[in-house]
């Protein structure tokens, strides 16, 4: 039975990872043929980094990443405080108005921004209102929801004591945030921008509907390419974006493990079997 | 010690409908240890809350020194709190927990390390400045939790059982801790606790309360001595309370007998609740005693027995150094300054009746008990007494 579970998982991370691994071996292949290994070449990554056309559009998909988790973070932070002060039956309803953009066809979503942006531009009168900011705020709109999904946790898990002893120590409520409460939800914050940058990076349904000429993100110019015969330093390119975000994942999960290591030592500290509800006598 | 600190005038307190305060009044005098005792869900902690300006009162107000302080918020109060789980910031060390709020008040770092050495070395923690929070035992937080707070020097010290999470021993030793730092620095405590013995060992003033009412403020002497109704003298200790009616001062009549009593000021014949403590039952012979009641269960305590004696199915808990069978017949004599009369209250017949810590289950009573003392008034007391013990 042992040895039937453990074939089973490693048959399971196998048929998960072979497409992988035959574009990482296929992007080292000498041949244009996939199927035929013709010896090892770097030739495939020179060629993309000699690329004027992908080297910009993976720029373009990193500034978009960069700036919308970060702005999201901030956003989705914000409305997750507010979300925690609010009464239990008013929070779990706006939980579920904020996921259902999760749950949503991404190219509902996609259209559905497309329609709003357009109709925007036609009250602002502007000819083409399609480029980097529609775009930057659709990224910001669908990351929105995981930096909440994220953060919020960590702020039920606080001890809401340690904001009443930060203002009971002099804090404004702003000082007790920032001197307090962030360090506690940090590793919430961080999890959910990582998961945003990653989502951001590799979207492209929705990227498609509301990108414009002038600025275009990669996912959105593979698609293009791949209206030709794919070219081997496209191979290279997933290559090393799979490793990008691989590196991303393998972070976010140190994280995780070690703010779960705090915790239970805190726990420990505290002798255990005190996180009883407290009664307000 | 005689100058008002703190005084909370007619504070009430509703969560959505839900009365948790109902019109307190409580006046603390500066450097005072001040006690809100009470089981969970009294409003203790909510009327510490409200002082220190975490929760604002529904009505009433709260004034200190003089001043009304209703809308100041809880950064702007000259108090400080020790919180029940501590509440230390576990991003720092135990060093800048405690600097915490000298460094918000901006003063000079020599200042600073001034007064949270002085604070550590008071609090018994020298050498722990660079530990980590996670790195401490519950005693030791508790510690840090105190440093934290006195450093600030508030005027008032907010504590919400702080003793709570802390073993038996530990807690023992940190009571007197607590006490010598109160003493030392002459700063008034207001102190939350369920533990009765807690609050009578430590506090100046314990302030009992119950159903967010206050049901008695006094010394600790007064409070077990004095108990003002039958929650208190059941909260407070151990307390036989049975009906009674004050015949005329200092006389009152239970269980179909008179007895003398220091207590006057009371109706001519107004039902009454009498509190006998255990400890001040002297048992003799059946003879000479001028109730007699059947042995129904003895528990050794160390000190003394706890022995549960059946009178006519009121059973009393006495405490006596003298071992007495199961079954054996005793007598028991109460002298004037044994029995404690108090008005009746809401609280009148839930408590002080210990037919529950028998296993033994008693079926009526004899209503023939005593019938010549029975004659006077129908002694709606004695029938009280007897349903009680019959209703476990």
């Amino acid at each position: 039975m042992r040895t039937f579970q453990r074939t089973f998982t490693y048959l399971v991370l196998l048929f998960l990872y072979i497409p992988m691994v035959v574009l990482a071996v296929a992007s080292f292949n000498a041949g244009t043929d996939p199927a035929v290994w013709k010896g090892f070449t770097l030739h495939n990554y020179s060629e993309l980094f000699a690329d004027g056309v992908l080297l910009p559009m993976l720029l373009n998909s990193v500034i978009i990443a960069v700036l919308s988790s970060l702005i999201a973070t901030v956003l989705g932070t914000a409305a997750s405080i507010g979300m925690h002060d609010m009464k239990p039956r008013l929070r779990s309803m706006y939980m579920t108005v904020t996921n259902i953009p999760m749950t949503n066809p991404d190219i509902v979503t996609g259209v559905s921004l497309a329609l709003l942006f357009a109709f925007a531009g036609t009250l602002l009168k502007m000819k083409s209102v399609l480029g980097f900011v529609t775009l930057l705020i659709a990224h910001i709109t669908f990351s929105l929801p995981y930096i909440i999904m994220s953060v919020l946790p960590k702020l039920s898990q606080m001890d809401p004591d340690l904001q009443e002893a930060a203002m009971d120590l002099g804090c404004t409520p702003r000082q007790a945030f920032f001197k307090v409460v962030l360090h506690e939800i940090m590793p919430g914050v961080i999890s959910g921008a990582l998961m945003a940058f990653t989502m951001s990076l590799d979207d492209f349904v929705i990227s498609y509907f509301v990108y414009g000429p002038k600025f275009v993100t990669l996912p959105v110019e593979i698609y293009n390419y791949t209206k030709k015969p794919l070219q081997p330093k496209i191979y290279a390119l997933f290559t090393l974006l799979f490793m990008v975000i691989l590196l991303v994942m393998i972070v976010m999960t140190m994280l995780e493990a070690r703010d779960e290591k705090q915790q239970t030592q805190r726990r420990i500290a505290f002798r255990g079997g005190r996180n009883r509800k407290e009664v307000r006598g | 010690m005689s100058k008002e600190l703190i005084r909370l005038i007619d504070c009430s307190m509703a969560f959505d409908d839900e009365i948790v305060l109902d019109s307190i009044n409580l006046s603390i005098k500066n450097e005072e240890f001040l006690t809100l005792l009470g089981p969970s869900g009294c409003g203790k902690t909510t009327t510490l809350r409200i002082i220190g300006g975490f929760l604002q009162a529904t009505s009433g107000d709260v004034l200190f020194d003089g001043e009304r302080i209703n809308d100041v918020p809880p950064y702007q109060r000259k108090v400080n709190t020790v919180f029940q789980r501590y509440a230390l910031f576990p991003h720092l060390d135990v060093y800048e927990n405690v600097a915490f709020g000298l460094r918000l008040a901006k003063l000079p770092e020599q200042e600073i390390d001034e007064r949270v050495t002085e604070m550590l070395e008071i609090v018994s923690l020298k050498g722990f400045e660079n530990r980590s929070i996670s790195q401490l035992s519950g005693g030791q937080q508790q510690r840090v939790a105190i440093a934290r707070a006195l450093v600030n020097r508030p005027k008032v010290l907010l504590l919400d059982e702080p003793l709570g999470a802390l073993d038996l021993r530990l807690r023992k030793d940190m009571q007197q801790e607590l006490k010598r730092i109160q003493q030392t620095l002459g700063i008034t405590f207001v102190y939350v606790t369920h533990d009765q013995e807690e609050a009578l060992s430590m506090s100046d003033t314990v302030v009992v309360m119950d159903r967010g009412r206050i049901q008695q403020i006094g010394t600790p002497e007064d409070i077990y001595n004095e108990p003002e109704n039958a929650f208190v003298a059941d909260f407070i200790g151990e307390s036989n309370i049975l009906d009674g009616v004050m015949l005329e001062d200092y006389v009152v009549k239970f269980f179909g007998r008179k007895f003398r009593c220091l207590d006057a000021g009371f109706e001519p014949n107004e039902p009454v609740d009498v509190v006998v403590r255990p400890e001040d039952v002297e048992i003799v012979t059946p003879e000479k005693g001028q109730l007699t009641g059947t042995v129904t269960s003895v528990t050794f305590m160390g000190v003394h027995y706890d022995t549960i004696v059946d009178f006519h199915g009121f059973k009393w808990l006495i405490q006596t150094t003298e071992h007495h069978d199961v079954d054996e017949v005793i007598g028991i004599r109460l002298g004037p300054d044994d029995i404690h009369i108090m008005h009746r209250s809401e609280y009148s017949g839930m408590f002080g009746d210990y037919s529950s810590y028998s296993e033994e289950y008693d079926e009526m009573n004899d209503p023939d008990l005593y019938p010549e003392d029975l004659s006077e008034d129908s002694s709606e007391s004695e029938e009280g007494a007897a349903e009680e013990g019959s209703e476990t």
